[in-house]
């Protein structure tokens, strides 16, 4: 249980931003995390894909602390979770309940309740920190709004402000662009490259396997284990594609190239997303559009 | 004037005075906690915690306590056996509460049948007697919502973290756990605060419904409670004057205009309102076609 007045734990500057050591979590008798290690350094992002059930929110929840590993150690600037503030969470937006009353001021300013503490009221320093997180996402104009009545993509860039209000150091980001038009995804892609370049750590949970290698310079394939972990042309192969979705990858043999179609479709409801595989498994992993096969395009 | 009149003459008898100020206390108190109640999802574990205080309320009356310490004590007990069992994650939630909630009713009403105004003391205790406060439970109205009140102030910027997203309160390490149990024990408090006002079988809409009219109208979570606060207390005020003369029982009175209040609401809110939307919808069909 966590402590009345917690103690706020200081950074050690030569670790790494983020490291899991044989980080193992059950469930029962099933594994939902099994020996998962890897370092994260500061400034990276990393999409993590892999299917239902993969363990993509188990890790999460291991990394803020909110659930503990049943082995293994989670290490954030060289010690535990537990005494950090500087884990920034950006939600799915359908975990929301966006009738909640509370103006888009308000909401950032949450992500400051951290750092007030306990029966003290914000100042005029947290104040000015919610505004410039509010420029920084280009929604200063909206703070009076109520929540509900922002597009998805203004929501999204919300919670991203309440993250950089919060002075997050390590975003985990839940499937941050499902939903979006394409328009708000780039919005929102802007200033996940801003913030990168800053040197904000991020970890983006998607099931969208094109758009991560697209976009993102290091992926990482999780279905229980690492599967794989680096650039997409090392990470993504025939074969860790297949260790990862198992049944849930059919590959065919087409005539000029291998086809693999990944049932990733999930709480997003997107379409099944298909993608070809050429025979040199090193080449660059070209894209299929098959939920429509007649229009079917190289990109 | 005779307006005037209505309103003042009602005020000549010494217990409408203390009715009145009872019933704007329970409205202020009740509308405040209730926005918790409301935007946490709590509105079964509230009307459950009503009827689970009942056993304490009756054992306090047997033996000749303040009725408040008998329900008080039941309904702190109830709050952390509730977040205990719920905790723990054998049954779900909604199915503890109810075991619980039923049981301990039975219980209640099973001690009280042993006395012999039973049919009347069952009836105070299921809908009130705000017209039989006295000195002394004023008091402890104002005592106890008192504290209620700038507890929920101390608090206020952790429970609304807590109330708006639980995955945040735990990131910034805040006490989620224990903020839990204080809320729960808040409405428990409350609950036995509004117990005199409109008894067990009521309170429930004392903590919804004005809540739920003030969130149609507001944007922001002080706001809420204010208007939530004022809508009660304004429920509760017409209610007693309805009770007084047109002669109905004053618990059931204030509940049915808080009730009217909110249906208005729901139909004229600006913007949320039922009509607002309709009239939206048609506005923009006919600029379409």
């Amino acid at each position: 249980m966590p402590q009345l007045f917690p103690h706020h734990a200081i950074h050690d500057a030569a670790a790494p931003t983020l490291a899991l050591e044989h980080v193992s979590v059950r469930y029962g008798a099933t594994y939902a995390l099994e020996d998962v290690s890897f370092t994260v350094k500061r400034g990276d992002q990393v999409a993590v894909v892999g299917p239902n059930g993969a363990g993509k929110s188990t890790l999460f929840n291991v990394i803020t602390g909110i659930v503990k590993p049943n082995r293994g150690a989670v290490h954030i600037y060289g010690s535990g979770p537990e005494g950090h503030i500087c884990v920034g969470y950006v939600p799915q937006r359908n975990r929301i309940d966006w009738r909640f009353p509370a103006t888009v001021f308000d909401t950032v300013l949450m992500g400051r309740v951290g750092k007030i503490g306990l029966f003290r009221w914000p100042g005029r320093g947290d104040r000015a920190k919610v505004q410039t997180a509010l420029e920084q996402v280009g929604m200063a104009e909206f703070a009076h709004r109520q929540i509900g009545e922002l597009s998805g993509g203004q929501q999204q860039r919300v919670f991203l402000a309440r993250a950089l209000a919060q002075e997050a150091q390590l975003l985990l980001l839940d499937e941050p662009l499902t939903g979006l038009d394409a328009p708000s995804q780039q919005a929102i892609l802007d200033i996940l490259a801003k913030l990168g370049q800053e040197g904000v750590t991020m970890l983006i949970a998607t099931h969208d396997l094109n758009q991560a290698a697209e976009i993102f310079p290091l992926i990482m394939l999780l279905r229980r284990r690492v599967i794989a972990y680096g650039p997409p042309g090392e990470a993504l192969t025939t074969e860790t594609l297949k260790e990862a979705y198992g049944s849930h990858l059919h590959v065919i043999h087409a005539a000029d190239a291998d086809l693999l179609l990944t049932d990733t479709c999930c709480s997003g409801g997107q379409p099944p997303v298909g993608q070809i595989i050429g025979h040199g498994s090193e080449e660059a992993l070209s894209h299929y559009d098959v939920s429509h096969p007649d229009r079917q395009t190289r990109r | 004037m005779d307006a005037l009149n209505w309103l003042i003459e009602p005020l000549s008898y010494g217990f409408m005075w203390r009715a009145l100020l009872a019933a704007i206390m329970v409205g202020i108190i009740c509308s405040v906690i209730g926005t918790y109640v409301i935007l946490q999802g709590m509105a079964f574990l509230g009307d459950a915690l009503a009827h689970i205080i009942l056993p304490g309320i009756v054992f306090a009356f047997l033996i000749g306590w303040p009725l408040a310490v008998g329900a008080l004590i039941a309904g702190v007990l109830a709050a952390v056996g509730i977040g205990a069992l719920s905790q723990r994650g054998e049954l779900r939630e909604d199915t503890a509460i109810g075991i619980i909630f039923a049981g301990s009713f039975a219980l209640g009403v099973a001690m009280l049948s042993t006395v012999d105004s039973y049919a009347v003391d069952l009836s105070h205790i299921l809908f009130g007697d705000v017209l039989g406060a006295s000195v002394t439970d004023l008091w402890i109205t104002f005592g106890l919502g008192l504290l209620v009140l700038l507890t929920v102030f101390a608090f206020y910027k952790e429970f609304m973290v807590l109330a708006f997203d639980p995955t945040l309160a735990k990131v910034l390490r805040l006490p989620a756990t224990f903020l839990r149990y204080l809320l729960l024990v808040l409405v428990a408090v409350t609950i036995v605060v509004s117990l005199q006002t409109v008894g067990v079988a009521l309170v429930l809409a004392m903590l919804v419904t004005p809540a739920a009219a003030a969130q149609l109208l507001t944007r922001r979570l002080w706001t809420m409670m204010a208007v939530a606060a004022l809508i009660g207390a304004f429920s509760n005020v017409v209610g007693l004057y309805l009770s007084f003369y047109v002669n109905i029982a004053s618990g059931p009175a204030m509940v049915l205009v808080a009730t009217a209040v909110f249906t208005l609401v729901f139909l004229f809110a600006p913007e949320r309102g039922l009509l607002w939307r309709a009239g939206r919808e048609r506005r923009e069909e006919g600029a379409v076609g």
